[in-house]
């Protein structure tokens, strides 16, 4: 059944739609991650003009991620403080990413900065949590072995302002947090993503936070950042395509509830592989892009 | 001045009559044509749509029928490989041209004119203004930006190169249909038909189309644009009581 989207201005099959944001809420779900990195492409490769695609499934995560932050809390594994603190960095953080963004759409290389951002971003995580993830699950199959610490001691988790988050059994400065929110915020509104595939492991590796609570977590801090690009895009551009969002919506809640469920019985080491192969394949894919000749070369910009 | 007043209404009333009396004559009868549907709307359920011409002319010729979007300015941009990667590495504004073009005709364009009168005339991609001036591309560069654009636009089939069939039901009634795919710009259109006779253009008549949203398409539009911040936090509230029912209905 085709419909026609107001803002989008062309129709597509719902049941598609439907399907890819049930397929898009699930991992989120699983992984704690928006999604956005995979909608994004997804959207524009059914023909969604790319800002539209852009605007519209940061509106589309708000719902996933409130629905899968509710099934985090109920299990107790969202930590309000860390996240009001990441979210108060995200704030910051995207507002200079705008200013950021402005810039290199003058300079006329914003694809590039984004498809690049992608790949170094994606690839070098990718390839991290990859890598951890493997080590992880072979070490688990052999047992005994020393205890682990609970996590790495730095020497930034000493800066000034330490702060107790007992959720995640962490003493540390308040400042991490922030800066952390506060790069995401501008990879957020660079890239047009909430940042949750780039949060969750800097949560992980570089935070140290136990791996339960980082979902929860993150998912909470992605909702706000969606919510400030939500009505950003609306302001400045009128690209959130709200019939498009709530149907990509219906498909995700639902996607995100079974995710949720399906990633509560799996391991936290096959998760971090699993997220991190997932992670390095978007990767190859938009390098692939980057490489292939275009069929081409010459491309259409609507300027209405 | 006031005197003559009179004088010059007298001579119009005259001028008008002849005029009446000449058009009325059947000898004279004009190319004839219209639309089944002037407006094209743009519901929920949309996905293109064709439209239906019917015309007279009133003796022997050949028709052409054009139909041009409204106006817009379209921005092109070129990829070279930089160091192995494909980038954007030039663009190039075309203003001011059709969103749209279709072009009919009762036989292949160049049996029935010249390119003199279709470049009078803005028949056929060629004229209607996508050649660069010269300010800004010129020679073969210009002529593989225009070549480019005129690939996206046929593959988007907002340009449609392939040309119409105009059918004769008769000796002077005349048919032809075209396709409005569902990515169809939005707004006023004319659909221009030329009666031709030995290669030159004797008659011409415009007709308008409108393609436009109604209803629900319309009203999420003109909020979208009209009240930007407000359709913002709408979506906004949306997408949380959407997240927020999700949670209830699967906490069962």
């Amino acid at each position: 059944m085709q419909i026609y989207l107001p803002i989008a201005e062309i129709s597509i099959d719902v049941f598609l739609l439907f399907l890819m944001g049930g397929g898009v809420g699930f991992l989120s779900g699983i992984f704690g991650v928006g999604g956005g990195f995979l909608m994004t492409p997804l959207l524009i490769f059914i023909g969604i003009p790319p800002a539209v695609a852009v605007a519209t499934q940061s509106n589309n995560i708000i719902a996933s991620s409130v629905s899968g932050v509710l099934a985090h809390m109920q299990r107790g594994n969202v930590d309000f403080l860390m996240g009001g603190i990441l979210t108060l960095g995200g704030f910051l953080g995207s507002f200079l990413g705008v200013l950021l963004f402005k810039l290199l759409r003058e300079l006329g290389q914003i694809d590039l900065v984004i498809n690049l951002s992608y790949v170094i971003l994606l690839g070098t995580l990718g390839i991290l949590m990859s890598v951890e993830g493997i080590r992880a699950v072979t070490k688990q199959s052999r047992p005994g072995g020393p205890r682990k610490k609970l996590h790495e001691h730095h020497w930034f988790h000493g800066l000034p302002l330490r702060m107790r988050f007992r959720k995640s059994r962490l003493y540390i400065s308040a400042l991490l947090p922030f800066g952390i929110g506060a790069m995401i915020g501008v990879l957020s509104a660079i890239m047009g993503v909430g940042g949750g595939f780039v949060l969750v492991p800097a949560m992980i590796y570089v935070l140290g936070m136990p791996t339960a609570v980082v979902i929860g977590t993150s998912l909470f801090q992605v909702i706000f950042v969606a919510i400030n690009i939500t009505i950003l895009q609306s302001i400045e551009t009128q690209t959130v395509d709200v019939v498009l969002a709530m149907i990509l919506l219906l498909g995700s809640v639902i996607g995100a509830q079974i995710g949720t469920r399906a990633g509560a019985g799996l391991r936290a080491e096959w998760l971090r592989l699993l997220l991190g192969l997932l992670v390095l394949s978007v990767c190859i894919k938009l390098f692939l892009d980057l490489l292939i000749p275009p069929a081409d070369i010459y491309s259409l910009e609507v300027l209405g | 001045m006031r005197k003559f007043k009179p004088l010059t209404s007298a001579l119009a009333v005259v001028f008008s009559v002849v005029l009446t009396l000449s058009f009325a004559r059947p000898a004279l009868a004009v190319l004839e044509a219209d639309l089944t549907n002037n407006l094209v709307a743009i519901k929920a359920d949309f996905f293109g749509d064709s439209i239906t011409l019917f015309g007279t002319i009133p003796d022997e010729g050949d028709v052409i029928v054009v139909v041009r979007g409204p106006s817009t300015d379209f921005k092109m941009h070129r990829k070279s490989n930089v160091g192995g990667i494909w980038i954007n590495t030039s663009s190039m504004v075309f203003e001011d041209v059709p969103s749209f073009y279709a072009i009919a005709s009762s036989a292949p364009l160049d049996d029935i004119t010249n390119s003199a009168i279709r470049a009078l005339n803005g028949i056929g991609v060629d004229y209607i203004g996508l050649d660069l001036p010269s300010t800004k591309a010129s020679g073969p560069v210009a002529e593989a930006w225009k070549q480019g654009l005129l690939r996206n636009l046929t593959d988007l089939e907002t340009y449609q190169l392939q040309h119409g069939k105009i059918r004769f039901l008769g000796d002077s009634l005349f048919r032809t249909e075209f396709s409005l795919p569902s990515n169809v710009p939005i707004g006023s259109y004319d659909v221009t038909i030329y009666h031709l006779q030995a290669g030159r253009v004797v008659d011409a008549r415009t007709v308008p189309l409108s393609v436009a949203k109604v209803g629900l398409e319309a009203e999420i539009y003109d909020f979208a644009y009209n009240q930007s911040a407000y359709y913002g936090v709408v979506a906004v509230i949306i997408a949380l009581i959407a997240g927020w029912l999700g949670h209830i209905v699967f906490r069962r």
